[in-house]
């Protein structure tokens, strides 16, 4: 061997290389299917993990140090965030609604996708897919943490932040985004890779984080603006790895582009389900509005979107199959969504409300075919209720979809007056669905889907029977945490203070 | 055609990178939405370091664009002189 | 509470999340590590049972021997979340940069002997290999672990091991070019003395306990290789015979080996003081991996020094191993 010599100059993919597949090695004294064992029952095949490609080639000192420079940023906002009072800087207090689902929803999500990613990033049988995996779930742990860390200081001003822990787990519609993680962390890891990685990260991620964090700015939030930026900035990795490890698959074998099809088919819909959480966000929660949730979608949704599936068109991969669906519900979805919790309010730890005459205007414009046919007579029905010392309330409980767990509140994709409902069944038990496209899900995978843990019947069902109190105790919903907007303590608190504020 | 974007914060240390994105891809469109700057062009982009260099009058790291960087779109190719966003179809 | 910010003063609602309360009181303002890390993989209501082995829960606590009324007991002493980890590492591998810049403007290595330079190559390098095994077991614990307290700190380390891999590729690269990382995987998959441990890496890769694979890699494997390698063959051996430069290009495993021994410790400690059917358990794999790691560990010691002087060296850090076994409650 040739000590002291001088080292060539390695160019980065070549450094790359050594410091990451280099380490590898291929097993001798047992069979890798032991230390692999699950990298083979889904039916993918796989001839060359080396044949990945490693799109940002990040050495861990390199992490480490651009990392700690986003955390000093980020850490350095939220701490001036909480010294100055800076919750008084939202808009207004209607604000609040969409960072309390957020923490209820979309953090626990992060969590899920931290350790679903150190699962696949063990069980891949190649170290290019499993460092690319690792980092990840070593980013995702990242999110959660600073979105609870940004949301802390809310926390300690307003109602509907406080239980989010026990809430992930017992109140109904967090069951929506569990419901979702939960179904990819179980599937095996080239599905959850197709599930998180690249129809979550690639296709949707950027309608959840990019125009909603610009929202936020927007409206006045600079801690959460600034968790979902920094946070975006590791998404951009992730979301390249979405991509790099689709074309890993198709390009692998074949047979494997209809199991990816599938998949794709599958795991687009139940992104678009879960989405349409995101469309109320955007349509109703953000007091100063950036853009649409339809102005959204067409952007990040069908632009991004057809420039990516025609990409992939090479490989034999077509558009997912209810696209057409998706398009057609889109002008609907945020209002339907809206008036469901909106009705629903005495069971949600967060405020809903009645749109304002601007609001109005504003939901008019944007969406000028549906908004005033078919959803403002429904709002000014809640409205006249209200003036009427009434209140728009439905105390039915919903019917829940078996697959997406939404209430069954969506309508027919080509008949917006009529309420789409499905039912399947299997081994001698009915099943519900919201739309074609869960009913497809279930229907694919039933003996998954019927282990599904519905929220509403657990209600009916010993101990709690139907008792709403009893309910409320168990997820633990204080009654001032939940309702109208325009009665809320929130609303009261921060009107007081931003007075004091103001007048000093 | 399909375009491919690159999304940044939009900051006193993105200003430069923004304007070294423009001048390498002249038909490039910028776009200013609140606290970030997309730049978008049809079917490639190219984000070179040298021109990134000459507008900050320092050296730079390709990979220091992971600290502000949003999102961006199309296949990605990346090494120590340039990012390449590129769509195939 | 009153809080002052200029003349305003705002009554503040709650003092902290109610998980955070239960588990602590509210007395204290909970710490960002409190508030990162307790209470935040989901407990129940879990969806679907995973396709790829139905008879396990999504999270389940059964899938290792070693039982715990509440894992968020197994605290991490060193606190780390995600901020906290990236921003000390971050500072280690500046101080890391600027040790190799040193290394390389002073020549360090082309004024080191050569049988420093060839105990660099059969020893350390190799040891980049060893680095991806536990870099894949801290994964594992990571991801089928129970309680956040409890993986968190293993996709750090597991992160972490993949950094020691790579500084100790670079100093490879620095010693031999690509030609020593060659021949050091060379050694790794052929060469006698290696071989042993990486059968039992091999092993330890197929083992699915995540508290047993915890323990072996971790406890066991670390705590006879970084005090053997590190401390002594490296920063005394080494040290020695003109080779300061290796000791200063490998002062982040020695400071990181340090850093952890903490956290293993108090893991270990606690898991023990649970019940003594965990002390059972533990006792079971520590003594059995210790006194295999041990045997497998003397022929790579051989590499450094010679016949009895590589037992002594073994014997050595097991000892010191057994110490730390014994002072977090083993063993008695």
């Amino acid at each position: 061997m040739d000590i002291k010599k001088t080292p060539k100059k390695l160019n980065v993919k070549e450094k790359y290389r050594l410091m990451t597949r280099d380490l590898a090695w291929e097993p001798s004294y047992r069979d890798e299917k032991e230390i692999y064992p699950y990298v083979d029952y889904e039916g993918i095949k796989v001839h060359d993990w080396s044949k990945w490609e490693d799109p940002f080639r990040l050495t861990m000192d390199a992490y480490w140090k651009y990392q700690a420079e986003k955390e000093r940023k980020y850490y350095a906002i939220i701490d001036a965030h909480a010294q100055n009072n800076g919750h008084l800087n939202v808009t207004d207090a209607r604000y609040l609604t969409a960072i309390k689902l957020f923490l209820q929803g979309i953090s626990p999500g992060e969590y899920s996708a931290h350790r679903g990613f150190a699962r696949v990033g063990r069980e891949f049988a190649g170290v290019g897919p499993q460092v690319a995996c690792q980092m990840q779930s070593i980013d995702e742990i990242r999110h959660a943490q600073t979105q609870v860390h940004a949301m802390s200081n809310y926390n300690k001003f307003y109602n509907g932040f406080k239980d989010f822990a026990t809430q992930r787990d017992r109140i109904w519609y967090t069951s929506v985004p569990r419901s979702f993680f939960d179904d990819a962390m179980s599937a095996g890891p080239f599905e959850f890779l197709i599930a998180i990685g690249f129809s979550f990260e690639y296709v949707l991620t950027n309608l959840l984080f990019v125009p909603f964090m610009s929202g936020a700015a927007y409206n006045g939030d600079m801690a959460t603006c600034t968790f979902g930026f920094s946070a975006q900035s590791d998404e951009a990795r992730h979301m390249t790895l979405g991509l790099e490890c689709i074309k890993f698959m198709l390009e692998q074998d074949p047979d494997n582009i209809p199991i990816v099809q599938k998949w794709i088919d599958k795991w687009f819909w139940r992104g678009c389900r879960l989405l349409t959480l995101v469309a109320a966000m955007m349509d109703y929660m953000l007091p100063k509005r950036v853009m649409s949730w339809r102005e959204a979608w067409n952007i990040y949704g069908v632009e991004n979107g057809n420039a990516l599936f025609r990409d992939l068109a090479r490989y034999g991969i077509r558009p997912p199959m209810h696209w057409d669906d998706v398009e057609k519900s889109i002008d609907h979805t945020s209002h339907q969504i809206m008036l469901g919790l909106y009705q629903w309010k005495f069971g949600t730890a967060f405020h809903s409300w009645t749109p304002t005459d601007s609001d109005i205007e504003w939901l008019k414009e944007k969406y000028p075919t549906t908004f005033e046919k078919y959803y403002l007579p429904r709002w000014e029905y809640a409205i006249a209720q209200k003036e009427a010392g009434g209140e728009y309330n439905n105390f039915g409980l919903p019917k829940l979809c078996q697959t997406c767990q939404l209430p069954c509140l969506f309508t027919e994709p080509d008949d917006p007056t009529q309420l789409a409902h499905r039912e399947t069944e299997y081994e001698g038990e009915k099943y519900h669905f919201c739309s074609d496209g869960c009913q497809h899900v279930f229907e694919q995978e039933p003996e998954k889907y019927i282990q599904a843990w519905l929220p509403m019947p657990a209600l009916m069902q010993a101990p709690l029977k139907g008792d709403l109190a009893a309910w409320m105790e168990w997820v633990s919903l204080e009654p001032t945490a939940a309702g109208e907007y325009a009665n809320s303590e929130d609303k009261a608190n921060f009107e007081k203070w931003r007075k004091q504020v103001s007048t000093d | 055609m399909s375009k491919v974007f690159i999304i940044l914060q939009a900051n006193e240390e993105t200003r430069s990178i923004v304007d070294a994105i423009e001048q390498d891809n002249p038909d490039a469109e910028v776009v200013h939405e609140p606290a970030m700057v997309k730049v978008q062009a049809e079917g490639h982009l190219v984000v070179r370091r040298e021109t990134i260099e000459e507008e900050i009058g320092r050296e730079f790291d390709m990979q220091e664009l992971n600290i502000n960087l949003i999102t961006l779109s199309g296949n990605v190719d990346e090494d120590e002189d340039a990012l390449t966003l590129t769509w195939n179809s | 509470m009153q809080i002052d910010v200029q003349t305003v003063s705002i009554e503040q609602k709650n003092k902290a999340f109610s998980h955070l309360i239960k588990r602590f009181g509210d007395k204290k303002i909970p710490s960002r590590y409190q508030e990162a890390s307790y209470d935040l993989q989901a407990v129940e209501n879990l969806h679907y049972r995973p396709t790829w082995a139905p008879e396990q829960e999504l999270y389940d606590p059964n899938l290792s021997k070693i039982r715990m009324n509440d894992w968020y007991d197994l605290k991490d002493p060193r606190q780390f979340y995600y901020s906290t980890y990236t921003l000390n590492r971050a500072k280690q591998q500046e101080t890391m940069e600027s040790n190799f810049k040193t290394v390389e403007t002073l020549g360090l290595i082309e004024g080191m002997p050569d049988p420093v330079l060839a105990i660099v190559q059969d020893v350390l390098i190799p040891l980049r290999h060893v680095n991806y095994a536990a870099n894949l077991n801290n994964t594992l614990v990571c991801g089928y672990g129970y309680g956040t307290v409890f993986t968190q700190p293993c996709v750090y380390h597991a992160m972490d091991n993949l950094g020691i891999a790579q500084y100790l590729s670079r100093l490879g690269l620095m010693i031999g070019d690509v030609e020593a990382l060659e021949a050091a995987k060379q050694d790794w998959m052929d060469s006698d003395a290696w071989q042993p441990l990486r059968r039992s890496l091999e092993d330890l890769l197929c083992v699915r306990d995540p508290v047993e694979v915890f323990i072996k890699q971790n406890f066991v494997l670390d705590g006879l290789l970084y005090p053997l390698v590190f401390q002594r063959i490296v920063d005394q051996n080494l040290v020695e015979q003109g080779g300061s430069g290796i000791s200063i290009l490998t002062q982040f495993m020695t400071n990181w080996y340090l850093e952890s021994v903490r956290w293993m410790d108090s893991v270990v400690k606690t898991m023990a003081a649970e019940s003594a059917e965990n002390k059972a358990v533990l006792e079971e794999w520590i003594d059995t991996a210790a006194n295999h790691f041990t045997s497998v560990l003397l022929p790579v010691a051989g590499l450094a020094v010679a016949g009895n002087a590589a037992d002594d060296l073994v014997s050595d850090v097991h000892d010191e191993l057994m110490k730390r076994a014994k002072k977090a409650g083993l063993f008695k």
